[in-house]
């Protein structure tokens, strides 16, 4: 019989995890680029920064507002369908997630209550210091949630007593290897994903002749941003897939369509899998590319599903061990693709800004506002992978996720929530996109001096 | 005292800190539709809280974060047990915070009312339920072997609970009121006055009402390590004083009088739990305790060195805030950010 109130449990979290990481991203990203636009109108006192300052700002905000409230949902699933994932690791997953509200959401939230609010009320300087705090606030929250997350990846630092995982060593926990892959590859996917928004905006009005100063400017930080950011996020991403290949081989050979055990390996260009037969239906593969991709040399062995499934087996008792492949595959080559897709536009952007083309004469402008698309598809199917991949544990080698749901909950109750999350979820994304939409073709506030007091504070 | 205790306190201080700080917003938010009698004033009221709503928000977070760090029994049991309510009171923050951020972005008065009417609720459901879940907190719920809630939501909802919700309703509400007295200027400032004033004798009664019933109506008392009874009094009496203050029109004073009530009703609820966290309504063999729900000592003792450090930053700068915006908030469309 199907477990009802385990698999709508499943959807409700990645249903509400996925929307919610709509919003953090452009929020990572965003708050470092408004920050860095104040600081810049700080030190040089020209006026169009704290046009784009206030431009970006806005759009932040709406954006932020999102992400906040999303993120209560998060704080608190995890006992409300995940009982017994929380008696299991709570004493080490909890730790993290009160350091991350104690040390960041504390800052970044009240430090945005003053930039909002504190425009007249504090010293240029101060205002501009808590912009910062907010980034700082924003980007160190993601590095707890993900040494939460990481121990779900790999565990270190515990001991297991009484049936459930006691923290032995919390320097550990801080220091495991996949915080180190996993942390910048996230926050560079943030300033990359903030890059693609303001690169997106920016074209629209460069393309309508509009607010030239702001947006000529904001377009060439945002390429030099964003290539940046996508070199980072594609080199980091490397190492974490060689650092997958060495802790959860099953994760990459389900990303790689990879059956059988091979050395050297070979890399998928294209494949169908009928993972219930266990075959392939279509299988296009280039030797030895897997092998370099993992191990930066020709050969190496790279571990195949069915020898994984039989040591999983012999280690852990019978059962599937096998994720759902073709999700796993096709999220990494989709996250991949449109990474590299991402550098590419982002590299030429910058190209044409280095050779002082007029930026309003570009032919890639008119296809920027849908690149920025891109990447909450890439961030997304990179968070699919990361976590469907990881099953059938939900604790790496240690808990299952079969395991962790609430047993007291029915399936009435929790239809009833994932109905209620996904409708209002629903309509709060139609209004944050109306919203962002309209502020963001509005453009900036004119110019000062030329407009009437009602009109200048309607655009602040 | 052990860590486990220190921890018990350390998050009871977590829930004062939130139902202070995010009482008055939530009140604010109750207030709207019968103090905002046109837009511009609405606007005013809801500039009020506006640099702090979030900021006051966290508490409740760290508060979540804390009990799953410190007592993952007593977070596993609560949540999965109250899932409806927690789904409920989850719907209607989410709501009301966007509701802040966005009513005032478009020029649409059917826009804004329907954000209007997001943050009424949105403030109404939760002072509510706070109410209720600290109620059933003492009363003791349906709690079965392996520390499995054995109930369903209408388990929840009786007489002595949904006393308790009146109580954080009306209470939440005068809070509010008080606030806004303080955060308001002329016509606004009065209307404020007179609604704490017209809220202060309900709320007296439904405080008084709910402390007699936890007497009589449960045996948390014979239970407790600890006799609160001085401290129940005494929030009644701070509450009392309020209203006093509120006619002298001294409403710093009264202010301190609700949160003092607050933080002493806080208080009593968590003297009659010591030493238990969760009270079961089957047989007290199967109540969560500090000592069966607490997490390992490393972890106790990592959490307690980094809320020592952090804790009085955080209020050092949160206090500081609310130094910047001490400016009382006037109805005049261009100096309001909301």
């Amino acid at each position: 019989m199907e477990n009802w109130v385990l698999i709508l449990s499943r959807w409700q979290f990645a249903i509400t995890t996925i929307y919610h990481f709509f919003f953090v991203p452009l929020t990572l990203g965003l708050s470092v680029f408004v920050a860095i636009l104040e600081t810049i109108y700080v030190r040089t006192g020209q006026e169009v920064y704290k046009r784009m300052t206030k431009f970006w700002g806005k759009l932040f905000v709406i954006n932020f507002a999102m992400g906040v409230v999303t993120g209560i949902v998060q704080e608190f699933q995890f006992g409300m369908n995940w009982s017994e994932y929380s008696r299991y690791v709570g004493d080490i997953f909890g730790a993290p997630l009160a350091i991350e509200a104690l040390l960041a959401f504390f800052l970044e939230s009240t430090f945005l209550g003053l930039w909002i609010f504190g425009w007249d009320k504090v010293s240029k300087g101060v205002h501009a210091l808590a912009i910062w705090l907010v980034a700082i606030g924003s980007n160190i929250s993601s590095l707890w949630i993900l040494v939460a997350n990481s121990f779900m990846q790999q565990p270190v630092g515990y001991a297991e007593e009484n049936g459930r995982l006691v923290m032995t060593n919390f320097w550990a926990l801080l220091g495991n290897s996949n915080v180190w892959v996993q942390f910048p590859h996230v926050v560079f996917s943030g300033f990359a994903t903030a890059a693609f928004f303001v690169l997106g905006i920016s074209a629209y009005h460069l393309l309508r002749k509009k607010h030239a100063d702001v947006f000529e400017r904001s377009f060439r930080l945002a390429a030099l941003y964003g290539t940046i950011a996508m070199l980072l996020v594609i080199l980091v991403g490397h190492s974490q897939a060689q650092h997958m290949v060495a802790t959860q081989p099953m994760k990459m050979a389900a990303a790689e369509a990879l059956w059988e055990t091979e050395n050297p390996a070979s890399f998928s260009l294209f494949t169908i899998t009928d993972q219930a037969n266990r075959r392939d239906l279509v299988s296009l593969r280039v030797p030895r590319l897997l092998s370099l991709l993992s191990y930066n040399r020709l050969e190496g062995e790279v571990k195949g599903i069915n020898d994984l499934q039989k040591q999983f087996e012999l280690e852990y008792g019978p059962g599937n061990y096998i994720p759902p492949i073709m999700l796993n595959y096709w999220t990494f080559r989709i996250m991949v693709g449109v990474g590299f897709l991402m550098f590419f536009i982002a590299a030429f952007a910058l190209l044409r800004v280095i050779q002082k083309r007029a930026l309003q004469e570009l032919k890639i402008l008119k296809w920027l506002p849908f690149a920025i698309a891109l990447p909450y598809l890439s961030n997304s199917t990179g968070w699919i992978l990361t976590e469907l991949g990881r099953q059938p544990w939900v604790v790496y080698g240690k808990l299952k996720t079969a395991q962790a749901f609430s047993p007291n909950l029915t399936p009435g109750l929790v239809l009833t929530s994932l109905i209620g999350f996904t409708l209002v979820y629903g309509l709060l994304m139609v209004a944050d996109v109306y919203l962002l939409t309209k502020y963001a073709k509005a453009g900036p506030a004119p110019k000062p001096a030329k407009h009437s007091v009602a009109e200048q504070a309607y655009w602040e | 005292m052990t860590l486990g205790t220190l921890w018990f306190v350390l998050i009871a201080v977590l829930y004062i800190g939130y139902f202070v700080l995010e009482g008055f917003d939530l009140g604010v938010g109750i207030l709207l539709p019968f103090l905002g009698k046109n837009d511009l004033r609405r606007r005013a009221i809801i500039n009020t809280v506006g640099p702090h709503w979030d900021g006051n928000e966290v508490w409740l977070l760290t508060a979540g974060g804390a009990t799953f760090a410190a007592f993952p029994n007593w977070y596993a049991t609560l949540f999965s047990g109250f899932y409806l309510a927690l789904f409920l009171m989850l719907i209607a923050l989410i709501v009301r915070g966007v509701a802040f951020e966005f009513r005032s972005k478009d020029e649409n008065p059917r826009w804004r009312s329907l954000w209007d009417w997001c943050i009424f609720l949105g403030s109404v459901i939760p002072a509510l339920l706070w109410g209720v879940a600290f109620a059933n907190f003492v009363r003791g719920v349906p709690i079965g072997p392996n520390f499995q809630y054995q109930g369903t939501f209408l388990d929840l909802l009786n007489v002595y609970s949904l006393l308790g919700g009146v109580v954080s309703l009306l209470g939440f509400a005068l809070h509010g009121a008080i606030f806004l007295s303080l955060k308001t200027v002329d016509d606004l400032q009065v209307q404020a006055r007179r609604w704490a004033q017209r809220l202060w004798v309900p709320a007296v009664i439904a405080l008084v009402a709910f402390t007699i019933s936890t007497y009589v109506f449960t045996d948390i008392i014979d239970k407790s390590g600890i006799n609160p009874w001085p401290v129940s009094i005494f929030a009644v009496l701070a509450l009392l004083a309020s209203g006093w203050f509120i006619r002298r029109k001294q409403d710093g004073w009264a202010f301190v009088m609700t949160a003092l009530a607050i933080l002493l009703a806080v208080t009593t609820i968590f003297m009659e739990l010591y030493p238990r966290v969760l009270v079961s309504s089957i047989d007290p063999m199967y109540d969560l305790t500090i000592e069966n729900s607490a997490s390992g000592p490393l972890t106790l003792r990592t959490m307690s060195i980094v809320a020592l450090i952090f804790v009085p930053i955080v209020l050092a700068y949160q206090g500081w805030t609310y130094w910047i915006f001490r400016k009382r908030i006037v109805e005049k469309a261009d100096t309001l950010h909301y």
